[in-house]
């Protein structure tokens, strides 16, 4: 948990979160930090409270204890609106689009351009049509027809059309909440080569995913998340693909039943068969070499 | 929008874009289907009853279509934006009741009565609204209860006050004239009576297109209605949208009410019950999805006049009255599955 990356503020820095809902903690005491140019990468499993620190983060929740800051000033986000005021975008897993409307109009809504004023005040549609087109060409997304309802798109295209969304809007954090795990091996190297593009750009970006492939060759920092507790919190320099991957594939559970087994195993035969066993995983899981990755 | 400027160049047409037709284009409209069965049934009722023909019955169709067609661009607006409003029939003759009953036992100017009805209207769908985004409890719900209240009160505070049935004559009240004249005037051009509440209708409308199609505000009632989850987490500000769409509805209620009061001079207590499901059959019509995101106010409009057209038609045609409401129920099931047909046919093609 060294700050050896650390320079200068970070854009967004939690310090010992919680967040309760009812009698279920599901999350407690979580620190995080983004840097501007850097991709902060959130690892864990289903119920690991990955989906509840995004919704910190984006302003659909608050925490119940703990300091959010942004840019080193203290806030506390009321609403989404807030947070992205802020510059703080998210991208969420159902990508929060309105699938029977027109490509353009999800691209502006909730921020349209419009033109006139006062009562007559309305949307400036042929330039929202182009910008929506120019700006999906300049991430290398062709659309035919920037009004064929988003829902017509294919997952990956949508997911695309959602982060240029968030880059175009000025965003300093970006927040992609599982933005691969839908994706086929092809269209998620298209993913990963734009939260590559949004990180040389200079943005801060929160990388959501339970996949140690996909989060190696992109992130600077690895947060990685367990019931809602933080498990480890590595720079890159600090950690290997191979511990990564093991710890994700719940190589320290495994190892530590392993130990367990083999104190019992002095006693009974069949247990000792089966300690052995569970070492021969361990030694499998942490000797797993990655597939080789694309788009870094 | 500090890129605006740099990214807002003019893109050449894409080549792999097949030109759609006109008529592709037009027929991926929502209205498209209800347009289309309009012209089936004034053709038809035009073949079966000569009187359906004169340009006198077609005033009468429109009047009939507009005191439909005012409150069902509201209810449009309300379904596009993902919710129901089953009080807005009640809510017609309770702002109605409102103005001529308080005007009356006040000894008022008519206008008092007006704006309180309209406050009242407002009011009640405000709260309608309220409840439905506090809650979370199904609109379908809410206004039920809300209907059912208003209903009771329009017949218990009626009886209680007039000791009667129907609200008061107010014909001989002070602005009588002045408010007949902007909510039920009637205008004689050459023997044709045209009511103004067919020109409000047609512009309320308009304006509710305008609204849909041209502003950040019809941009968020497609969302509100589309995805709302969506729509809250991009930063449109749900609960207000859906609040105004309730609110908008009270007010067409209000000027339904108004024009029933101005032209008939009084109300009956028991009058609306039943006409929200006009309002939003309508809607159904005109292509308005029942799960919200997908539908339009001219659709809405047309779906009122195909309403006037069968009501008045059947008349004109000679027939007893009492099919009328076969003929509504067919028409609906067919316009939808028109809709149907048509929003698969353009989607396929797209």
């Amino acid at each position: 948990m060294s700050d050896t990356m650390t320079t200068g503020t970070p854009l967004v820095r939690l310090t010992d979160c919680e967040k309760r809902y009812g009698t279920i903690i599901a999350l407690t005491g979580v620190s995080l930090e983004v840097h501007p140019g850097e991709v902060t990468c959130v690892l864990g499993d289903n119920g690991a409270g990955k989906s509840t620190l995004i919704k910190i983060i984006s302003g659909m929740h608050q925490a119940d204890a703990g300091t959010y800051e942004v840019a080193g000033e203290p806030v506390r986000f009321t609403s989404p609106r807030e947070a992205l005021e802020h510059g703080i975008a998210t991208v969420y897993q159902d990508l929060a689009v309105v699938p029977l409307m027109p490509v353009w109009r999800n691209f502006f809504l909730g921020s349209e351009v419009r033109k006139g004023a006062g009562p007559l005040s309305r949307l400036d549609i042929r330039f929202m049509r182009d910008t929506t087109r120019t700006e999906l060409r300049n991430m290398g997304i062709d659309l035919r027809d920037v009004d064929q309802p988003i829902g017509t798109l294919s997952g990956g295209e949508r997911q695309c059309v959602a982060i240029a969304r968030a880059v175009y809007f000025g965003a300093k954090v970006l927040i992609l909440d599982e933005p691969t795990a839908a994706l086929g091996v092809k269209q998620a190297g298209v993913v990963l080569r734009y939260i590559m593009r949004a990180r040389a750009r200079g943005l801060g970006v929160v990388f959501i995913t339970h996949n140690p492939h996909h989060a190696y060759p992109v992130g600077d920092r690895f947060l990685l998340l367990n019931r809602g507790r933080p498990l480890g919190a590595y720079t890159k320099d600090e950690i290997t693909r191979e511990r990564l991957t093991t710890l994700m594939a719940g190589g320290e559970e495994l190892e530590q039943l392993s130990h367990e087994l083999e104190g019992a195993a002095a006693a009974d035969a069949d247990l000792g068969r089966v300690a052995e066993e569970l070492e021969q995983d361990v030694a499998e899981l942490s000797g797993r070499t990655a597939p080789p990755e694309q788009g870094a | 929008m500090s890129q605006a400027a740099d990214t807002a160049a003019p893109s050449p047409p894409d080549e792999r874009l097949a030109r759609r037709s006109p008529l592709a284009r037009l027929l991926a409209r929502p209205e498209t289907g209800s347009l289309a069965g309009a012209v089936v049934i004034y053709v038809f009722f035009f073949a079966v009853a000569p009187p359906f023909r004169g340009l006198d019955a077609l005033a009468t169709i429109l009047y009939a279509s507009s005191t439909i067609g005012i409150p069902a661009v509201a209810v449009a607006l309300l379904m596009i934006g993902g919710e129901f409003d089953l009080s807005a029939g009640v809510a017609v003759t309770s702002s109605a009741l409102v103005a001529s009953m308080l005007s009356f036992q006040l000894t008022l100017n008519l206008w008092v009565g007006i704006a309180v009805g309209l406050l009242l209207a407002l009011g009640v769908g405000a709260l309608n609204g309220y409840l439905v985004m506090k809650t979370g409890i199904p609109s379908f719900l809410v206004t039920l209860a809300t209907f059912l209240m208003l209903q009771g009160l329009n017949l218990a505070i009626t009886k209680v006050i007039t000791g009667n049935v129907a609200s008061p004559d107010i014909a001989d009240m002070d602005g009588f004239g002045a408010a007949r004249k902007v909510f039920a005037a009637e205008w004689n051009l050459g023997g044709l009576s045209l009511r103004i509440s067919v020109v409000w209708w047609l512009l309320f409308t308009a304006i509710a297109t305008w609204v849909l199609l041209r502003t950040r505000v019809g941009n968020w009632i497609f969302a509100v209605g589309g995805a709302q989850s969506s729509a809250r987490a991009v930063g449109v500000p749900v609960r207000r949208v859906k609040i105004g769409l309730f609110m908008t509805v009270g007010f067409l209620a209000w000027f339904t009410g108004m024009n029933l009061l101005f032209s008939f001079t009084t109300v009956q207590s028991g009058e609306g019950v039943g006409n929200e499901f006009l309002y939003i059959i309508a809607a159904v019509i005109g292509g308005c999805l029942l799960t919200g995101g997908y539908g339009s106010a001219i659709g809405a409009a047309t779906g009122a006049f195909i309403f006037g057209m069968t009501t008045q038609g059947i008349v004109y045609a000679g027939w007893n009255a009492d099919w009328f409401k076969f003929f509504l129920g067919a028409m609906l099931l067919g316009a939808t599955l028109l809709n149907l047909w048509v929003r698969r046919r353009t989607e396929a093609a797209r």
